[in-house]
């Protein structure tokens, strides 16, 4: 089994309202998998349905080889994107009954809260309420308390907001170690440049629909569009572009350089090589910049969006 | 993984632990303890007070009929006019003035007597009054037809029928009372105990819903186990709290007492005062009556059938609240739903005192000790007038298995609540939900 999570066929209406409708997809083990989609979209729902939160009208949900049972819930680790705590709470008492809630003994949870509390340097927070706290600072317990129990999946909802640009580092460097540890992480967010540095797979949801899933690289090579970003010092600057445009698709960009060239992002046909491109280009002056047009996930997000409707 | 255990601990120590909570738990008792104290002051100042009547008694007929007692003096004036009595009083502040004219017949003296006074009299005052007089003009009107007073004393007879099972157990007329009592004491609880922490328990309920940790929570712990987790928390706060209240009124009572030398429990009305007084020598019989009637109860059976009846009423209305702070999304929904829930508590204090005392085996008296909402007060009333085991069991059992059902089924909204996203779930989809 190299998946950790199938969620096959799966559809789920509220009233009138469908949510999800047939809807599948495999997490693998030990990567990190981007859920992504507008607002709205059946994301949420799909994580409650695998937290068991909610049921599924249609469908099936396998972890690790057995379908999803009660006591699986030991076994994923939920920061939810609507999140709090206790106010009246200590911190290191509502930490450790959220731990033993999740089947931690005392001790065990008190062991693991110490290494928590000193990796992330808030040990002096222990005794203090929850309302004292502000609200980045109490994301950080709650993500202690979800990553607590060393749960095989992790599921995290908008897991950075909140967060200041050094804190949301710490956060994502941790879950980039969490899964070199071991675990399997389920990442939904807005945030695409986190998606892009982060995840190995990605599935885009769209009007409860699956629209798009797969390895983010594969992705990618399908979205790109053999499209080059090319910096020339023209020997003719004036024939230069009707050269260009004799031969190729081309559009003016701009980058950033330290010479005063020109600049374009030319497509070559489909089966075209790229040798041959450089080659002519060579012929038309210096080559300064030659590189190829990689879809972002951001592009790839709302192109796919947009064409879906 | 048993979570019940920890969710109880947790809610109780967050109860007991709340600074409003530890508040109210030392300040009531002493609020309680100090209105006592002061009413109890009060009303020894207001005893205290000794109030002089003059008696203008034209028809002479009531001479050294009125008695003094500690309250009330009685000041002869007779030999003025009306006039000038009316003024004496006035003039001496004195509390009133009793005119009993001269009349032809005995009859017209029933019209005739005025009483003048600056404010209207108290009830008590009066009743001590009018009391005299009546006895001695009943007195006066045997005699006139000729009849000795006292031979009509003598011949009077005490009806009591005794009353026996068939069994050879000595009952009487006023156990009838004296059972219904237990019923009506669990109910008064109950209701007090309800009031009290039903609202506690679902503001409890709500908690998570306002701290947005409800999805962390719901992802850890089945709703059920949440919601009884609450329930026997929150009742584990209550317990503690009044217990505190008890001690604390105790120890409080007693050294106010013993400093101040003001009898708390000395607090009396003036109807009870005046039922005192009128109370006839038979009473010492109703006294004794009263110890062979407890003496008949089951009482090992009622002890046993209070305590369990009282815990399943009370886990059932909580349970009710629960229900309650399932369904809704803030505290300011909550405040109509108060009452209506007590409705069928009252419902089964007034077939208890109005069905069950008429017939305790009869149709509706059975029919309510069965019904869960009313069970607790109608079958404790009922038991005492002889209930089979099976039937107090199975009382018993639907009581509890109500309880569970309501938990259960507050469950269910619990969870459809939080995921509903305001939508209105169909029928259909609730019997779904149910099922899962």
């Amino acid at each position: 089994m190299n998946n950790l999570l199938v969620a096959s066929n799966i559809s789920k209406s509220f009233g009138e309202f469908k949510a999800l409708n047939n809807v599948s997809i495999k997490v693998p083990k030990g990567s990190i998998f981007g859920l992504l989609g507008p607002n709205g979209a059946g994301k949420t729902t799909l994580i409650r349905i695998v937290n068991q939160i909610t049921m599924p009208d249609v469908g099936e949900v396998i972890l690790d080889g057995k379908p999803l049972q009660p006591k699986d819930i030991q076994h994923i680790g939920y920061l939810p994107e609507e999140r709090g705590l206790y106010k009246s709470m200590k911190v290191g008492e509502q930490a450790m009954y959220l731990a033993q809630l999740k089947g931690l003994s005392k001790s065990q949870a008190k062991e693991r809260l110490k290494y928590w509390f000193q990796r992330l340097e808030i040990e002096g927070w222990w005794d203090k309420k929850i309302q004292e706290l502000s609200k980045g600072m109490a994301q950080k317990i709650q993500f202690v308390v979800t990553v607590l129990h060393q749960p095989k999946l992790l599921i995290f909802d908008e897991p950075f907001s909140g967060f200041d640009p050094i804190n949301a580092n710490l956060i994502k460097d941790e879950i980039i170690n969490l899964k070199n540890e071991g675990a399997t992480v389920i990442f939904s967010t807005h945030r695409m440049e986190s998606v892009e540095e982060m995840c190995d797979h990605i599935a885009l949801i769209n009007k409860s629909n699956k629209i798009l899933d797969g390895k983010l690289i594969d992705i990618k090579r399908a979205y790109k569009s053999n499209t080059y970003k090319v910096g020339l010092l023209p020997n003719n600057s004036e024939k230069l572009e009707i050269l260009l445009k004799e031969k190729f698709e081309i559009k003016p960009t701009s980058f950033k350089t330290i010479n005063k060239e020109s600049q374009y992002n030319i497509k070559i046909n489909e089966g075209d090589s790229v040798n041959d491109l450089v080659s002519y280009l060579t012929t038309l002056g210096q080559l300064t910049h030659f590189e190829e047009v990689i879809p972002s996930v951001s592009d790839i997000f709302i192109e796919t969006v947009k064409n879906n409707k | 993984m048993n979570h019940l255990p920890l969710i109880i601990k947790r809610e109780y120590l967050n109860k007991v632990r709340n600074k409003s909570f530890i508040i109210m738990t030392f300040l009531s008792p002493i609020i309680m303890v100090g209105i006592f104290t002061l009413v109890a002051y009060l009303s020894q100042l207001n005893n205290d007070t000794v109030n002089t009547i003059n008696v203008l008694d034209e028809s002479e007929m009531f001479t050294n009929q009125f008695e003094n007692t500690k309250t009330l003096l009685y000041k002869n004036v007779n030999g003025i006019s009306l006039e000038k009595a009316k003024k004496l009083t006035q003039e001496k502040e004195i509390y009133g003035l009793l005119y009993i004219p001269k009349t032809n017949t005995i009859d017209d003296l029933s019209e005739a007597i005025t009483f003048y006074s600056e404010e209207s009299p108290s009830i008590t005052i009066m009743g001590a009054i009018e009391n005299t007089i009546e006895n001695k003009v009943n007195v006066l009107k045997l005699e006139n037809a000729g009849i000795n007073a006292q031979q009509i004393e003598d011949l009077k007879i005490k009806i009591d029928t005794k009353l026996e099972t068939f069994d050879g157990e000595k009952t009487s007329k006023l156990g009838s009372g004296l059972k219904l009592a237990f019923g009506g004491v669990a109910g008064y609880l109950l209701f007090m105990f309800i009031i009290i922490y039903g609202n506690m328990i679902m503001r409890s309920v709500i908690e998570e819903k306002t701290s947005r940790i409800i999805e962390v929570i719901i992802s850890s712990v089945k709703p059920k186990k949440l919601l009884l987790g609450k329930i026997f928390g929150t009742t584990l706060a209550g317990i503690t709290q009044f217990l505190v209240w008890i001690v604390l009124m105790l120890v409080l009572s007693t050294a106010i007492s013993s400093i101040f030398g003001i009898d708390t429990s000395a607090v009396s009305t003036p109807q009870q005062e005046m039922i005192t007084q009128n109370i006839d020598p038979s009473s010492q019989q109703m006294i004794t009556d009263v110890f062979l009637e407890l003496n008949n109860l089951p009482i090992a059976n009622l002890m046993v059938m209070f305590v369990f009846f009282f815990v399943g009423g009370y886990l059932l209305y909580a349970s009710l609240y629960a229900a309650i702070g399932a369904a809704v999304d803030s505290e300011t929904d909550t405040q109509q739903f108060m009452l209506p829930i007590l409705m069928p508590l009252i419902l089964g204090m007034y077939v208890g005192f109005f069905t069950v005392i008429e017939n305790p085996h009869g149709t509706v008296s059975q029919v309510f000790s069965y019904i869960p909402l009313t069970s607790p007060v109608v079958m404790l009333m009922r038991i005492p007038f002889g209930v089979p085991l099976w039937q107090q069991l199975l009382s018993l059992a639907i009581l509890f298995a109500t309880f569970m059902a309501t938990v259960w089924f507050a469950a269910k909204i619990y969870r459809v609540g939080i995921l509903m996203y305001g939508k209105k779930p169909s029928y259909k989809e609730i019997i779904k939900w149910l099922k899962y």
